[in-house]
């Protein structure tokens, strides 16, 4: 394909030069893409229009939350589907469970993996080690191009019958079965599976790519010891996605097989366990939340070093800690489980080696600190993400700690303070990292500048509205609140109340988000080459903005001592 | 003890310090059998498993993660303060200092062991059902154990249903359905019981008894939970499977839980509810229901809620 792309541009005159000069236009070169910082912008975005659907499936649930009661599901519900009284409230209630399901499955595998495995790892791993674009450039494209058919899979999912007589999975992204099979008998599940081998296929593509580049494409010089921690970060996530997509993949087809064709893996009636699929499950899904945040780490490393104008602290103690959390992130699977009947001695086990990770956990968020210590430090938007994303995970690790406790988790287990949680570390976390990267790595990319203002506006609004919606989430767990409930208990709706302003606040943030964006595509404040100064220090700022459309044709040498 | 409770104490109103809402803090007392409204911390225990859970909470991890935090806060701040590039135009350029590395690495392992001790027999009483012998923590999670627990006298089978529980008493062999009650229903059958806690019928057990508890779901069914907070409990009711805990109960009163675990589209309106009674109380009502059959009418031998 895109030696077709070159002999067009031959054959209309443009190209005479080298043969990787010429730069495909129009829809070309946007299907047919193989070039990683293309594939790149096209991952940011597909990543932005999922997070907006994630989000807005969010609203609908904290309006519905923010009072005792049922307030728009059935109304929802009657507006869809035409129904009336009981029945609208019945199609509601299952709604809200489709709503709950479809958010976590569209802020994970469309919004924040696309990010950062597909948006940042392609468009600047390359860059950072100095190669000219990823190993297997067509790989890169399938690997994209899989991801829109698996979103409107889950999309579409939503409009097929789940449960007899209703619309949509309705089983949450964990996907339980029985619920997720006897439970849901129409082929509303199976879309969704069939989305998660299509989504699976396009992580496991995107992740060989990845590790091949690293692995063989750095500049002469760049030893492994020397690479930048983003590239580490990714590296790490791109193996943490080959050893655990599989195993996700392994269990939705068991779960298929038994939905379609009379197996009976996780059905007790046949012999089999529903805590099998939750081994499986968790066995991917534990070693998931690490991919999620782990380039986040990568991204923070960078953008306090830059603004710190100080290289990291303690380098190779900042790989090797992602290395370890990697690995022990494969070993706790079970901690998402003690209250599903496992014996004392498993449970004693998963707590310990549950709380080891906190301990490189720790040595990354002192190095951190540490980075910022006799720094000159400039506050500009990328910064104040960076030293928003330390704060909110440092809070969302800690219950973490607390989570990790069976003892504790008793309490604790499936309720709204495990919603807090998992939601500082990835939506206050991950999220946070991820802008931290985009107003890092924009100017590079698009070669302007955003509106310093806006920019910081963005992020302290955003801080308030998210703290807003989940820090009294805490509350509401400590005090027994389910989770994914469409209804609670009166006690409950005073935090319930707060937490939906935050969503407001929040909302209120992404509006400005949007706008700033639009403000920089107009304004055009030329970023030049390096805006953010002699602290920024990796390969990418070396050239130009944006980068030429093949960069590095001939190789950088590294030859200092400290690279990164 | 004086101790625990002052630990535990101080770290409700750490939460509570947080929380910076007085409406919140004037109604902690008034429980109930479950949240208060506002409430912003574990529920009243009644069992010495909850009063386990709750002093290993407030007491420890509600402790350790509040000062980390604040730390954490702290460095951040002085950091804005002193090295922010007016304060500090010249950079340090140094990357490495092994004993601070060190101190980093080791200081949060001594934490966790810390954690970790009270932690695991915190755990083991949980998932040890009293054979008479062995004593439990209680809110001294410090100690070896200073807590007599009789052995299990009554099992009590739980099953989940789409949606509603249903209870089997196991000796006498006698089972009931426990249906949530509408707004409707609580106004004309059980004034004053909160909404979407309230149920036809109550699980009913005696006082300071040790109850052992089988928690199942219906083989063709799905996975539920059963929780009550202010006991410290909360068991899957997994197909196919039957796991087992246990609860002690020292006040008499209705204690309400929810299903907990996403089992469809009533999952949140399949209610728990456990009335505690007198040991006489119980012995009525159990005799009652074993001869009859028939719930409603042991129950009449109960005092009206």
């Amino acid at each position: 394909m895109a030696n077709t792309a070159n002999l067009e541009a031959h054959a209309t005159g443009h190209g005479h030069a080298s043969h990787d000069h010429h730069t495909p236009t129009g829809w070309r070169r946007w299907v047919y893409s193989t070039n990683h910082k293309d594939i790149g912008i096209m991952y940011l975005v597909f990543s932005i229009i999922a997070g907006v659907i994630g989000g807005l499936l969010s609203g609908a649930m904290r309006m519905e939350l923010q009072e005792p009661g049922i307030q728009i599901f059935h109304g929802l519900a009657a507006m869809s589907y035409g129904l009336e009284g009981d029945a609208a409230l019945d199609a509601g209630k299952h709604m809200f469970n489709v709503f709950v399901s479809a958010h976590a499955l569209i802020m994970v595998f469309f919004t924040v993996m696309p990010a950062t495995m597909g948006g940042f790892a392609n468009y600047f791993a390359p860059l950072m080690i100095g190669a000219p674009d990823t190993a297997f450039p067509r790989i890169n494209n399938v690997a994209f191009w899989l991801l829109p058919p698996a979103l409107l899979l889950t999309v579409l999912s939503m409009f097929f019958e789940g449960p007899a007589g209703a619309l949509g999975f309705g089983g949450g992204w964990t996907a339980y079965p029985p619920l997720s099979t006897s439970g849901h008998p129409g082929p509303a599940t199976d879309f969704v599976i069939f989305s998660l081998h299509v989504a699976g296929v396009s992580s496991i593509l995107g992740a060989i790519n990845l590790i091949t580049t690293i692995l063989n494409m750095r500049a002469p010089g760049m030893t492994l010891h020397k690479m930048p921690l983003f590239a580490w970060s990714v590296l790490v996530t791109a193996f943490l996605l080959l050893l655990a997509l599989p195993v996700l993949a392994g269990a939705i087809t068991m779960m298929l097989t038994d939905r379609n064709f009379g197996t009976t893996f996780f059905n007790p009636d046949g012999g089999g366990d529903p805590i099998l699929y939750q081994h499986l499950f968790w066995f991917f899904g534990h070693p998931e939340v690490y991919i999620m945040i782990l380039p986040g780490f990568g991204i923070v490393s960078h953008i306090v070093a830059t603004f710190s104008r100080k290289p990291v602290f303690g380098y190779m103690a900042m790989a090797y800690a992602m290395v370890a959390i990697g690995f022990v992130g494969f070993v706790v699977w079970a901690h998402h489980m003690y209250t599903t009947g496992l014996s004392l001695d498993v449970q004693r086990y998963f707590v310990a080696a549950t709380m080891v990770i906190a301990v490189p956990t720790g040595v990354k968020i002192f190095s951190w600190i540490a980075t910022m210590w006799g720094g000159s430090i400039t506050f500009r938007i990328p910064m104040l993400w960076a030293i928003g994303f330390i704060f909110l995970f440092t809070v969302g690790g800690v219950t973490g700690v607390v989570l990790a406790n069976a003892g504790a988790d008793r309490a604790l287990h499936d309720t709204y303070y495990v919603v807090a949680h998992f939601h500082y570390v990835l939506s206050l976390g991950a999220v946070f990292s991820i802008f931290a990267g985009w107003y890092y790595w924009y100017p590079k990319m698009f070669g302007y500048m955003y509106n310093e203002f806006l920019g910081k506006l963005h992020f302290w609004v955003m801080f308030a509205g998210v703290n807003l919606i989940f820090f009294p989430q805490h509350f509401l767990g400590l005090a027994g609140m389910p989770r994914r409930y469409i209804d609670y208990p009166d006690a409950f709706a005073l935090w319930n109340r707060v937490s939906s302003i935050g969503y407001y606040v929040t909302f209120v943030a992404m509006i400005i988000f949007f706008y700033a964006t639009w403000e920089a595509s107009r304004k055009k404040r030329p970023a030049g080459d390096n805006p953010w100064g002699d602290g920024a220090t990796t390969l990418e700022w070396t050239l130009s903005s944006p980068p030429p459309f093949h960069q590095f044709s001939t190789l950088p040498k590294i030859e200092s001592k400290d690279a990164h | 003890m004086v101790t625990g409770q002052f630990f535990r104490k101080m770290g409700a109103a750490i939460a509570g310090a947080t929380a910076l809402v007085p409406v919140a803090v004037s109604a902690q007392d008034d429980a109930g059998g479950y949240a208060a409204p506002g409430q912003f911390h574990l529920q009243e225990s009644v069992t010495p498993i909850m009063d386990s859970i709750v002093a290993f909470h407030d007491g420890i991890l509600m402790w350790t993660i509040t000062l980390i935090v604040l730390f954490v806060l702290a460095l951040l701040v002085v950091i804005v303060v002193r090295f922010n590039a007016k304060a500090n135009p010249v950079p340090a350029r140094f990357t490495h200092n092994t004993l601070i590395e060190v101190v980093w690495t080791v200081v949060p392992i001594l934490i966790l062991v810390v954690i970790a001790i009270p932690s695991f027999g915190v755990l083991s009483d949980q998932m040890t059902v009293p054979d008479g012998e062995r004593k439990y923590l209680g809110a001294n999670i410090f100690s070896l154990g200073e807590v007599e627990v009789p052995e299990a006298t009554i099992t009590v089978k739980a099953s989940g249903e789409q949606w509603y529980w249903n209870y089997e008493y196991v000796d006498q062999g006698v089972a009931f359905d426990s249906n949530i009650l509408s707004e409707e229903e609580i106004a004309e059958l059980k004034p004053g019981q909160p909404r979407l806690l309230a149920v036809n019928n109550e699980l009913v057990v005696p006082v300071d008894t040790t109850v052992r508890l089988q928690v199942t779901s219906s083989p063709t069914g799905v996975i539920h939970a059963f929780a009550v907070p202010s006991f410290g409990v909360k068991v899957d009711a997994v197909p196919g499977r039957l796991n087992e805990t246990w609860f002690n109960a020292r006040e008499t009163g209705i204690y309400y839980g929810q299903c907990s675990e996403l089992c469809g589209k009533d999952h949140a309106y399949m209610p728990i509810a456990v009335r505690v009674v007198s040991a006489e109380e119980y012995e009525a009502f159990i005799t009652a229901f074993a001869e009859s059959r028939n719930y409603a009418e042991a129950a009449s031998v109960l005092p009206a809620l």
